[in-house]
Order: C-alpha cells, then structure tokens, then sequence
C-alpha cells in the first residue's frame, strides 16, 4: 500500500522524461540552426544571387522560387479547399458518397510527398505539357495541401452553432446566403488558420518539387509560371549532398531561412488561432 | 430596396446561387477525383515495367537498373526495416508523452508542450535531413564505431522524431475519447491516479493508440528526404541486425535520386513509377484502415 503512491510517482516521472527525451531534441534543431545560421545571415546573402558555383553569394533566387511556389499553390488550393470544405460541413449528408470523400481526404493527407513527384511529372509535366515550371510544381503542391486545409478549416465551421444557420434561414435568408454572411466571416480565423498551415506545408516540402518545377541553378528570377525556378527546400538538399566542397556557413544559412519562414507560419497560424478562440462570444 | 424585400418574401430561382451551389458540390467531390488521378497516372506510367522486365528480375535482390537489374527486394527491405527501426524507437516516446501531455500535466504546461509538438510537424524534412548529415550520423559514426554514420540506424532515428506528430496527435485523441466515468468509476475504487491510467484509460484507448502507431508508421515509409539524406542510399539486402549500421536505400529514395537521370518512357522510367505504385497502395491499405476504424468509432462517440 506504500508502494502506491511511490508507483505513482516513479511513474509520472518516467512519462516526463519521455517527455523531455521528445521534446529537447526539437529544442536543440531549432537552436542549432538559428546559431550556427546567424553567422551567415546578411543582407546580401539574403538579397543577392549565387555565384562561383554556388559557394559564393546569397540565396535570393531560391527565397523568390519559394513565395512564388507558395503564391501560385495558394492561389489553387485556396479556392478548392474552401469550397470542398463548405460542401463537406454545410451539404453533405451523411451517406456513403460522403465517406468516399473524406476517405479520399484522408488518403490524399497519408500519400507519399514523392508519389506526389511522380504524379505531378506525369500529370502537369509531361501529359499537360507544362514542362518543369512554377504552374507544375504549384498545382502537385495545392492538391497535397488541400486535406490539410480542408480538416482544419472543416472543424472551424462545424464549430459555428447550429443557431446561426437557424437564425439566418429564419429572417429569409438562402443557405448560401447563410454561409457567405454568417458562417464564413464566424469561421475565418480557422480557415486562416487551416491555409496557412497547408502552406507552409508547400513551402518547405522537396519531394515533390523535384521533377516539377526544382532547378538546380538558375542565377536569374522566373519570367514567367512557365519558368523553371529554384526552390529553398530543394536548394538545401543541392548544396547539402550534391555540390562538394560547399562552405558550411552558407547551408546553415540556407536551412536557416527555410526554417525561418516556416516557423514564422507557424506561429502566425497559432496567434491567429488563440487570439480568435479567446474574442470568441460563443 | 424594395424588390429586395420582395424577393426574399417569396424564394425564389436564383441563377448565381444555383452555380455557386453547383460548384461548391464540384469542389466537394474534387478530393476524389484527385486521388483517382494519382492512381491513373501512376498506373499509367509503371504497369508497363511488369511486361517490360521478367517478374523473377522484378523481385530479385539485386538493383542496379544501368545493367538492366531491377530487383526491388532490397528497396522494399530497406523501406521496411528503416520503417520498423523508426516506430520501435517512435511508440514508446509518442504514447508516452501523449499519455503524459493529456493525463498528467497541467493546463499552462499543455499549453506549452502541444504547440512544440506541432513546431516539430512543421520543420521541412529536409532541413531534418540537413541536421541528420551534418551532426547525427557524425555522432552515430564515432558512438557504434561503424564505418559511415550514414546507416539505417542513423535514419530511422530521424524518422521516429518525425513520425512522433503524428503519433501524438492521434494517441491524444483516443485518449481524450476515453469516457470520464471510466476515469471517476476507478478513482472512486480507490485506484491512484497512476493507476487509472495504467489500467484502465490507456487500455480503453488502445485501439486508437494502434492507429496512432500504424498512422505514423504510413509516414514514416512515406517519408523521402530526410532518409535520402541520412541513411546513405545503398541498395543492399538488409538481412541480419548488423545491417543497423550500414547504409541502407528505402523506396522513396530510390525514386527521387534517380527520376531525375532517367530517359522518360523508358524501362527504368516505368519501373520507378512502379515502385510508387507499391508506396500508394501500402499507405492507401494503411489509411483506408484508419478512415474505417474513424467511421466505425464515430457511431460510438469519439476515436478510442
């Protein structure tokens, strides 16, 4: 019966310290990179190109391929996302038709990145004939991004009461109607929430940029969604294994900026999250 | 303002309602139609390699496609035994510390632990592979004295660590479905909270802590990068313990180091789609699993 209390204990310990053992490591990446980063940060490895085969210079063609990919899958999945959100949480009923769409969502969000490679290759490169470009690359990342957004963005209007919609059909509204004015603006900061994450998501994967869109070197900006472009994730991957004799300074700065970006995301969705759940009336 | 109110007295045919409407169900059923799509053109691209390459090549242990070996044995091992190594060091680590960030910590440390944990969700994995390179496999070099730190050992340790979201979020799930009167009636029998835990939540959930595991075991394989990077790319046969410490090749690997060189349309073209082909269908068989357990539990009130 003493030994109760003293189970207890031992036990909640052994679950800390595997909290601790999940946890520090994220610490130490993080710190690692930010230290080791910061020594190569400037301004003109931030806005300058690469030169000297690469050893030389900034990274600023790969932080424009970055945007520009987040921009154009942001610009496709956006509208995707939320309207196969709206039709899953404000349409859909609960039949079998409905279950293959949110199996197909749940399966989209488990395929492999590179199995997202091959098909965007098959797919927008070479039976589409887009070529290697920045329309390539952003239509395979949306389709990735789209479970993320869609569940994220699907427990934001669920979280919207019933009364509202009750509310809104009384005083003669359609259910469109409902939606553009009552449920979507209730539901924004979580759609928010949801984009940004699927995202970040686009903008730090490789796998499937790598027959896309990815170019290895390419000193000049894309002209134009046709273009090839470099890309933060995939310049990191070159510089890191396949161009020998690489300046360290300059991959820890690479990996920097990547994580930078991705991390401010992160957080921005996290603010943007909470501060909504606590101005929230209902 | 008028013919408004009259409009919405009476509803009433409405054209630009009807497209919106229309294209929202459109939207709606797209997810499908992209994973048909996925399927198709992986289809499309690698069922070609089955008659183009004898079977007994297909399935044989060695790979080197410049002299027409296409054994994919030694890729499925590698993808298999990384896989493995990783949920080994991942399960102990995630369901614990779900366990631990749902039952014993208090509120303000939640607050702390769940947004890390979802930090960790959001580094690229190549900035994961990155850090692998350049200071784990150093350390697993000198550590088990092996030739290359870049082993499977060395990658699946990457792995765990990303796959660990994953199994978190999912474990915490079934954790919090577990019913309060479980918690109250063994309290009440006089059990510890430890106890309780032990004995009674963390069995409830352990369907949905399986689920976890397999869910982070579908990532895991899936996985390309970071393994690419870390755990050294040899496509060898990975038969005894002691391949731990040697390099290894996975699946995914093999894809994206190689579609790059490859004539389009040719044999080894088609016999890289083909292995895609091998990764949809074990993360579709793994997910279709997990939506069933979701559609099944649903009926009985939250994921367990």
């Amino acid at each position: 019966m003493i030994n109760r209390m003293g189970m207890q204990k031992a036990g909640f310990v052994l679950l800390g310290a595997t909290t601790l053992v999940v946890v520090i490591p994220i610490l130490l990446v993080i710190g690692y990179i930010i230290y080791e980063g910061m020594e190569a940060l400037s301004w003109q490895f931030i806005r300058a190109a690469p030169f000297d085969g690469m050893k030389q210079g900034g990274i600023f063609p790969a932080i424009v391929g970055t945007l520009l990919l987040t921009l154009g899958t942001a610009l496709v999945a956006i509208p995707i996302g939320v309207g196969g959100t709206v039709y899953l949480a404000e349409y859909a009923r609960d039949t079998w038709l409905t279950r293959c769409i949110r199996l197909a969502i749940i399966n989209l969000a488990g395929i492999p990145s590179i199995v997202y490679g091959l098909f965007g290759l098959g797919m927008f490169v070479l039976f589409l004939k887009m070529g290697t470009s920045i329309m390539a690359g952003a239509l395979t990342l949306a389709i990735m991004t789209l479970p993320v957004i869609i569940s994220t963005a699907e427990e934001a209007l669920r979280a919207v009461p019933t009364e509202f919609r009750t509310v809104s059909a009384s005083l003669g509204g359609t259910r469109w109607q409902g939606i553009r004015y009552i449920i979507l603006p209730q539901a924004l900061p979580g759609i928010i929430t949801g984009i940004i994450l699927g995202l970040l998501r686009a903008a730090g994967e490789t796998a499937p940029i790598l027959f896309t869109v990815a170019a290895f070197f390419l000193p000049h900006l894309p002209q134009s969604p046709f273009d090839q472009t470099m890309a933060l994730p995939y310049h990191l991957y070159v510089i890191s294994t396949q161009v020998p004799g690489m300046p360290d300074s300059i991959k820890y700065g690479t990996a920097l900026v990547l994580l930078a970006l991705v991390l401010s995301m992160n957080i921005a969705a996290s603010i943007i999250r909470s501060y909504f759940r606590r101005r929230r009336q209902w | 303002m008028m013919s408004q109110a009259e409009t919405s007295e009476k509803p009433q045919f409405i054209w630009t309602e009807f497209v919106i409407e229309a294209s929202i169900r459109v939207l709606g059923f797209s997810t499908i139609g992209f994973v048909l799509l996925i399927f198709l053109f992986l289809l499309l691209e690698g069922v070609p390699v089955f008659w183009e390459v004898p079977l007994k090549n297909l399935f044989g242990t060695r790979w080197y496609p410049n002299f027409g070996y296409f054994g994919t044995l030694p890729l499925i091992f590698g993808s298999a035994f990384v896989t493995l190594t990783a949920i080994i060091i991942a399960l102990p680590l995630g369901v614990l510390t779900a366990v631990f960030i749902r039952e014993v910590a208090p509120e303000w440390l939640r607050e702390i632990l769940k947004p890390m944990v979802e930090v960790l969700a959001g580094i690229p994995s190549v900035v994961l592979g990155f850090f692998g390179m350049i200071v784990i496999a150093p350390l697993v070099r000198v550590i088990f004295n092996a030739p290359t730190g870049l082993t499977v050992f060395s990658g699946a340790l990457v792995l765990a660590y990303m796959s660990l979201p994953t199994i978190i979020s999912v474990a915490e799930d079934a954790l919090d479905a577990v019913p309060k009167s479980y918690r109250d009636a063994a309290l009440a029998m006089g059990a510890t909270q430890w106890q309780t835990i032990w004995h009674v939540v963390v069995p409830a959930a352990r369907s949905g802590i399986a689920m976890a595991v397999m869910l982070g075991m579908g990532r895991a394989i899936g996985e390309t990068m970071a393994v690419m990077m870390v755990t050294g790319n040899a496509a060898r046969m990975p038969l005894d313990l002691g391949s731990l410490f040697m390099p290894a090749r996975t699946m995914t690997a093999t894809i994206a180091a190689e579609m790059g060189e490859v004539a389009r349309g040719g044999i080894h073209y088609h016999a890289l789609f083909g292995i895609g082909i091998i990764l949809f269908l074990l993360t579709f068989i793994i997910n279709l699993a997990a939506a069933l357990a979701i559609f099944r539990k649903q009926r009985r009130g939250g994921l367990r």
